[in-house]
């Protein structure tokens, strides 16, 4: 991380990729592949078994390369497996070798452990710059899936490289986008319940390369990324008294925002363009959306009512904002324009909606749900229709989704005394519910695009 | 008074330390001053105050009503601050854990300002009180049943100087 000050400054293009399609596969591929189907797996029927898939170690080119070659192939093999769509045959069972990139595939050899696809690749260090291939090998077919590929980029970030060889391979089987060369914004919580102590941290989507952004002086809530991926708004009682702040994640700075004298902000979000935030601001005891250009400094309310207005989120076109009202008596889902004109209830089932979050792909919206004493994170369609319930627990709140719109991030706490707040995520399909690796304590995740 | 239950009430009054901030003092630094507590037996005392007159009301289930044990507690409030006119006071508004991050700061916020309006029909001057929400960020009890989150679900008058 440190050898090109890698601090999130991504938008610098550190891979660039190359496209080198490794010769040899050329333009007679789509015919083969039109004759016999690809190799796919459809993510929203719901997969009951995992694909099984081969992640061969891969090739050092090269003495520099040798540790970065196996650590590489182990990344991309967990970010697969991770899915819950692929189930990795391990490597003690694999029969064949690859011993160079373009060697002819011992086809008999993987069909004889049953690897549905094979994901070979090969690492090259010279000086500060990894370059990695691979390609990726429908086993059954006998042939490759799409063009090799290429990236390019500093030894010090080759995580992100094994994570944009995962995303490449999962695009190809999956037909969706990729997502696990991703940050994770979230609170980092330690100390007991009654004297819980939070500093805001950001790490990779897995769970690595944790970096802690504040000290833990202040109580700090909700954290949100830019869609660039570079700004993180969120609460903090740095003052004693809830405001919204904005930090630069390149250079650590951090300005304070909407700033009014005996009024209370929180639940900031940008809107897609960065342009401006909205967020809920307090006066008087009463909790409405504003939208703050940050160019100006010009605040603009968008609901006013005596109810309460909360958790505002976009819509990904920028055109509409989904938010949390009670002005029915009880905690329910809303979608407005973004100009606060049109307002329509969107959520109609028993219990409590909250924290709405539009997805990426504007499809549909992930929210807490309260009832009968247990907590859901769920999605419905963005009319409402098709609710279905992911999760069940004592308290799970605040869902974020994966850059590609088809996994969520949330908070679990368990109950009691020692009750602990943990990330999970989830699929849009309700299955491979799993906790999110990090060092301590945990809360409110806010997942990044996928980095540049 | 005999020297046991003397001393029990300074035990008592040293444990209040940590709620003489606002948030109860766990992890919020900044801007608000800390004061002395004094001798709980002086009643012109923030230890007096917390203790003999009630700093806390409570509140029901997603609420923000004061109810009538509550308002009289305010009131015993509001003559002590008459009496104690060097003191500004910082209203928190707290929620149990049973509810979502954002919407619990929006009720807690409900919470310290019914309280701050009622001090203010009572003859509490405006600008001497300032409201805060905790949301469910800061409980004083910790299980995770009724007997807690009702005396989580609660505001604070927290004395400032």
């Amino acid at each position: 991380m440190t050898l090109f000050g890698l601090t999130l400054s991504h938008k610098l293009g550190i891979f660039r990729l190359t496209a080198a399609l490794i010769l040899a596969f050329g333009a007679q591929m789509g015919a083969v592949w039109a004759q016999n189907g690809p190799l796919r797996i459809e993510i929203t029927q719901g997969v009951i078994e995992p694909l099984p898939i081969a992640v061969p170690g891969f090739v050092a080119e090269n003495a520099a390369a040798l540790d970065y070659a196996a650590k590489i192939s182990r990344v991309i093999a967990e970010d697969m497996a991770g899915t819950g769509l692929f189930r990795e045959i391990p490597v003690s069972a694999h029969i064949s070798r690859i011993s160079a990139f373009n060697d002819p595939i011992a086809f008999a050899d993987w069909k004889a452990v049953n690897a549905q696809a094979l994901v070979v690749g090969a690492v090259f260090v010279q000086g500060v710059t990894a370059t990695v291939k691979f390609r990726l090998i429908d086993v059954f077919s006998g042939q490759q899936m799409g063009e090799g590929l290429q990236f390019s980029g500093p030894v010090g970030i080759w995580r992100r490289t094994a994570h944009k060889v995962a995303d490449a391979a999962y695009s190809r089987l999956t037909g969706e986008n990729g997502y696990f060369d991703s940050r994770v914004v979230f609170v980092a919580e330690t100390g007991a319940k009654n004297k819980r102590a939070k500093r805001l941290a950001i790490m990779d989507y897995d769970g690595a390369n944790v970096e802690y952004l504040t000290d833990d002086k202040s109580i700090v809530l909700a954290p949100r990324l830019s869609s660039e991926g570079d700004k993180i708004l969120f609460t903090s009682y740095k003052t004693d008294f809830p405001k919204i702040y904005m930090m630069d994640l390149a250079r650590k700075s951090v300005v304070s925002l909407a700033d009014q004298k005996g009024t209370m902000a929180f639940s900031p979000r940008f809107a897609p363009d960065g342009k401006s935030v909205i967020y809920s601001l307090e006066k008087g005891g009463n909790t409405d959306i504003y939208a703050l250009n940050l160019a100006s400094g010009a605040s603009r309310q968008l609901t006013n009512a005596p109810s309460i207005e909360t958790a505002p989120s976009f819509s990904p076109d920028g055109s509409k904002i989904v938010f949390e009202s009670d002005r029915s008596g009880g905690q329910q889902i809303y979608i407005m324009d973004a100009n606060g004109q049109n307002l329509r209830r969107v959520s109609s089932g028993q219990g409590r909606y909250g924290t709405p979050v539009w997805s990426p792909r504007g499809d549909l919206i992930a929210f807490t749900k309260q009832n009968q004493g247990r907590f859901h994170i769920g999605v419905m369609r963005i009319d409402g229709s098709e609710e279905r319930l992911l999760t069940a627990s004592f308290l799970d709140e605040g869902p974020t989704w994966a850059p590609n719109g088809r996994v969520i991030m949330f908070t679990r706490e368990t109950s009691g005394a020692t009750g602990k707040s943990s990330l999970y995520s989830v699929d849009i399909s309700g299955r491979n519910l799993k906790r999110a690796k990090t060092e301590g304590a945990a809360s409110d995740p806010a997942w990044s695009p996928l980095l540049p | 008074m005999n020297n046991l239950s003397k001393a029990l009430m300074l035990v008592a009054a040293l444990a209040l330390t940590g709620c003489n901030k606002p948030g109860s003092g766990a992890g919020s630094g900044g801007g608000i001053e800390t004061i002395s507590l004094g001798s709980p037996s002086d009643p012109t005392s923030n230890a007096y105050f917390q203790g003999s007159v009630g700093d806390r009301v409570f509140f029901d289930v997603d609420q923000s009503t004061l109810t009538a044990q509550a308002r009289e507690i305010l009131e015993l409030q509001a003559s002590w601050l008459q009496g104690n006119a060097s003191y500004n006071i910082v209203i928190e508004g707290h929620a149990d854990e049973q509810g979502t991050r954002e919407y619990n700061l929006a009720l807690g916020a409900r919470r310290a300002s019914a309280v701050q309006d009622y001090l203010t029909t009572v003859g509490i001057n405006l600008n001497r009180m300032r409201t805060v929400s905790y949301g469910k960020e800061r409980p004083v009890e910790i299980c995770s049943i009724e007997d807690c989150y009702a005396r989580n679900r609660r505001s604070v008058t927290v004395l400032t100087e």
